[in-house]
């Protein structure tokens, strides 16, 4: 029986220990240098890069994505990034309503003769979509339907990193090389990625090059897609890359957005703004949360040091 | 114990008056205040304070929540994040709620342990026992229906396949089916009875909790000796104080684990899947039940081959069940007379075993089944070139080890002429699979039950104390030669 203990313990310490060279499956996502803010017990959302965050959302993925949870009324929220204390209803704050209004959306109610008007939204509008409904939106983007950002943060392992991982994973343009081929007598083109080269794979980089990766019609790599890269790796199939293929290829490039702020638009300030808005987006009562767990916890410890002594005080005198 | 005297006496003309037409304030006297409870109980006995405490929370928070939820396909999804963002304090209600199913099983599973390690199912609690096994059964389902009702992508496609295994059983197995989901597959009416039962079944645990406090006070309560109580007066204290202020602080710290999920990790215990909407058409890559149903996840998923005319599939379903069915008759398994696994040197050895072969299952049961147990152990996976030969047959060569295989195998296929339709594919080392390990600690599980069969006719134990009083005094003797006063 001892043995079939030490045996259990020592198989279940191997195992783990083993997971950290599982290969395999998409890139595990990364915090940008020095991490999130919001992270910890009591980190908060940076409240301009949420902001500026708002701003990419707006100039560049809410062309594809959209964001129905939300409503332009959240941005003036208690936590929020437009949040103003003079205006604890956020339906009166000036600002949301003028960033509302920036949005033409189609009436949800209808007007007086039962057809439904195009206006500028309100703060208690929810966030334009920018399609009408999901067959319109594959229609649009070749088959892929961008999913709705509301809650990505969540939905995905890793979180807001993940967002920040994969905008800022995919190859640069000067690894893609574009290739044209004669099969049955018609021109066909692809284009193709050198793994060998792209030095942001890291330890999973192939040894030695040549090593090429076909990316099919309209779709893109990125190390941090799940998906699996085999199929398309012209090499060594047990040292295919990880991630896979996303039919969004990469969208942020410098200087894309001007930030109202100043500040300057690097491909990787604006994946680290944007994906802290989605942070935000998913989880919008974070600080509410912290503040209401520090008050319960200081409550419940002090209630265990009295709750202890009693039970000391009490079973004094019973041997037990 | 029932048999113990009322100690209550009616103070007030009213308390006098009520007493003779409903003497409730003296039940409640008698069972939660005077009821003498042996004085041994260790830490390892709390929990069924914290499990009303559970049970209690859930309901409350269970209740308000119906209040804002919608249970339709359409509008399920976004009302819980509409109770999360606009419902007052609806967060807190929302992670408590969701938090609160993984605290309830944690709790149960460590008191049915300590149940299984003193011996508190046998005479004569068998009753007690079995309406516990009831309770459990029913917080599984309970759970199992309330996980639908975000209608995210692990709800729906857990349901799924949970609802399926009633596909296996034969005959009745496809009516019953469409039976339970209302339907040929899952959609708005199976959401809408899933909620409907989810909201009644607590209340029928909390009415089986009442039998399962009933029978608990009919013996009384067993302790870590496992010896019977013998004189009330030097085997027990009054239940209030001595044990609602125990039991107060071990609430107190529990609860400040559950805040720490609640407030600083509210998502950790959930899959990140379950914020996606469901869509029938998406199937996750990798469908896995809560933590605390893994290890019979991992039971069902470990067999894969056919017994007779028995099919893999409802095989599963039997262990599976079967996994559970077995808590039921372990008071007639089990056949030795000492209680307590502290007397009991070889059980209490194969009990620890049985814990971890537990662990190991959920382990197995969140673990992909194909996947290397032991990555680090696996060999390098071999090139595998198929083609079609000459002769119009499938044929394939096989090359092992580093790159040079990748060199030869591409060699090889460049001799192969283009109607040869050669492809390349890596083929994994065989090595030791979760699949495998899942089989195995799946016999070991029964083998618990087994072998608690046969131990307890043959097994030495070690001597009983005389009376629990006996006991404590024993483990407080003071070390001879000290703190002996003069006279």
């Amino acid at each position: 029986m001892k043995t079939f203990r030490i045996l259990a313990v020592s198989l279940a310490g191997l195992a783990f220990a083993g997971l950290a060279h599982a290969a395999g499956g998409a890139k595990h996502p990364h915090a940008p240098e020095g991490g999130w803010p919001f992270e910890g017990a009591t980190g908060e959302y940076d409240k301009a890069s949420v902001q500026r965050g708002y701003q990419v959302y707006k100039q560049v993925c809410s062309s594809c994505h959209s964001m129905k949870l939300l409503s332009y009324r959240n941005l003036g929220e208690k936590g929020g990034p437009f949040y103003d204390s003079a205006y604890p209803n956020p339906n009166d704050n000036p600002f949301v309503k003028a960033l509302a209004a920036e949005n033409e959306i189609v009436s949800p109610t209808p007007n007086d003769v039962g057809e439904f008007d195009l206006r500028p939204a309100t703060p208690a509008d929810h966030f334009r979509s920018p399609f009408p409904n999901t067959a319109a939106a594959r229609a649009a983007n070749g088959g892929a339907l961008p999913p709705d950002l509301s809650v990505i943060t969540k939905a995905r392992h890793g979180g807001a990193s993940y967002v920040y991982s994969l905008l800022t994973g995919y190859p640069d343009f000067a690894l893609y090389e574009d290739r044209i081929t004669e099969e049955n007598g018609e021109t066909v083109y692809t284009t193709v990625i050198d793994m060998a080269k792209f030095e942001k794979l890291g330890e999973d980089m192939p040894h030695h090059g040549p090593a090429y990766l076909i990316q099919p019609t309209g779709q893109y790599y990125n190390p941090y897609m799940a998906g699996d890269t085999k199929p398309n790796y012209l090499g060594d199939p047990r040292h295919a890359p990880p991630g896979g293929f996303l039919a969004m290829g990469p969208q942020l490039t410098d200087g894309r957005v001007e930030y109202t702020d100043g500040t300057e638009a690097t491909v990787d300030q604006m994946a680290h703004d944007v994906a802290q808005f989605l942070a935000w987006a998913g989880d919008p009562k974070m600080q509410a949360r912290k503040e209401v767990g520090l008050a319960t916890m200081v409550y419940l410890g002090i209630l265990t040091i009295l709750l202890w002594f009693s039970y000391k005080r009490i079973w004094r005198k019973v041997e037990h | 114990m029932s048999g113990h005297e009322s100690t209550y006496t009616p103070n007030s003309a009213f308390e006098r008056w009520l007493d003779k037409r409903l003497p409730i304030i003296r039940f409640a006297n008698d069972t939660a205040i005077s009821f003498p409870t042996p004085k041994n109980l260790n830490y390892w006995y709390v929990f069924g304070g914290i499990l009303a405490v559970c049970l209690a929370i859930q309901i409350i928070t269970g209740v308000i929540l119906a209040m804002h939820y919608e249970a339709s396909v359409d509008g399920a999804f976004a009302s819980v994040e509409r109770i999360m963002r606009d419902v007052p304090f609806g967060w807190l209600l929302r992670y408590i709620h969701a938090n609160g199913a993984s605290m309830f099983f944690l709790a149960v599973y460590i008191h049915m342990f300590r149940g299984l390690y003193y011996g508190s199912y046998k005479a004569p609690r068998e009753v007690l026992w079995i309406l516990g096994c009831i309770i459990y059964l029913l917080m599984m389902a309970t759970a199992f229906l309330g996980y639908m009702l975000p209608w995210g992508q692990m709800s729906y496609h857990g349901a799924n396949v949970i609802t399926g295994l009633f596909g296996a059983i034969p005959l009745v197995g496809e009516s019953l089916q469409t039976w339970i989901l209302g339907g040929p597959s899952i959609g708005n009416q199976t959401l809408q009875r899933f909620f409907s039962l989810h909201y009644l079944l607590p209340f029928m645990i909390a009415a089986v909790v009442i039998l399962h406090i009933w029978a608990l006070h009919v013996p009384g309560n067993n302790n870590p000796t496992g010896v019977e109580v013998q004189d009330v007066e030097k085997d027990t204290v009054p239940f209030h104080p001595y044990y609602t202020v125990k039991d107060g602080f071990a609430i107190a710290v529990f609860l400040i684990m559950f805040a720490v999920f609640v407030f600083y990790a509210p998502n950790v215990l959930g899959h990140a899947d379950n914020y996606v909407e469901a869509n029938p058409l998406v199937t996750p890559s990798h469908i896995v039940p809560e933590w605390y149903m893994l290890p019979f996840y991992a039971i069902l998923r470990a067999i894969t081959f056919d017994i007779g005319p028995i099919e893999a599939k409802l095989l599963g379903v039997i262990f599976m069940f079967a996994a559970i069915a077995i808590l039921f008759v372990v008071p007639w398994l089990d056949t030795s007379k000492v209680k307590s696994m502290r007397y009991r040197p070889v059980a209490r050895q194969f009990f620890l075993g049985f814990v971890a072969v537990c662990l190991l299952l959920g382990w197995c049961g969140a673990a992909n089944p194909d996947d290397a147990v032991i990555p680090a152990l696996r060999g390098e996976a071999s090139l595998v070139v198929t083609y079609t030969d000459a002769a119009g047959a499938v044929a394939s060569s096989t090359y092992a080890g580093g790159d040079e295989a990748y060199e030869a195998a591409e060699a090889f296929m460049a001799t192969l002429p283009a109607t040869a339709g050669a492809s390349l594919e890596a083929v994994p080392a065989p090595t030791f699979l979760f699949r495998h390990l899942s089989l195995i600690l799946t016999f070991m599980y029964f083998g618990y039950f087994v072998l608690l069969f046969f131990l307890g006719l043959s097994e030495k134990t070690k001597p009983l104390p005389e009376s629990i009083h006996k006991s404590v005094l024993k483990a407080h003797k003071p070390k001879t030669g000290t703190a002996v006063p003069a006279e």
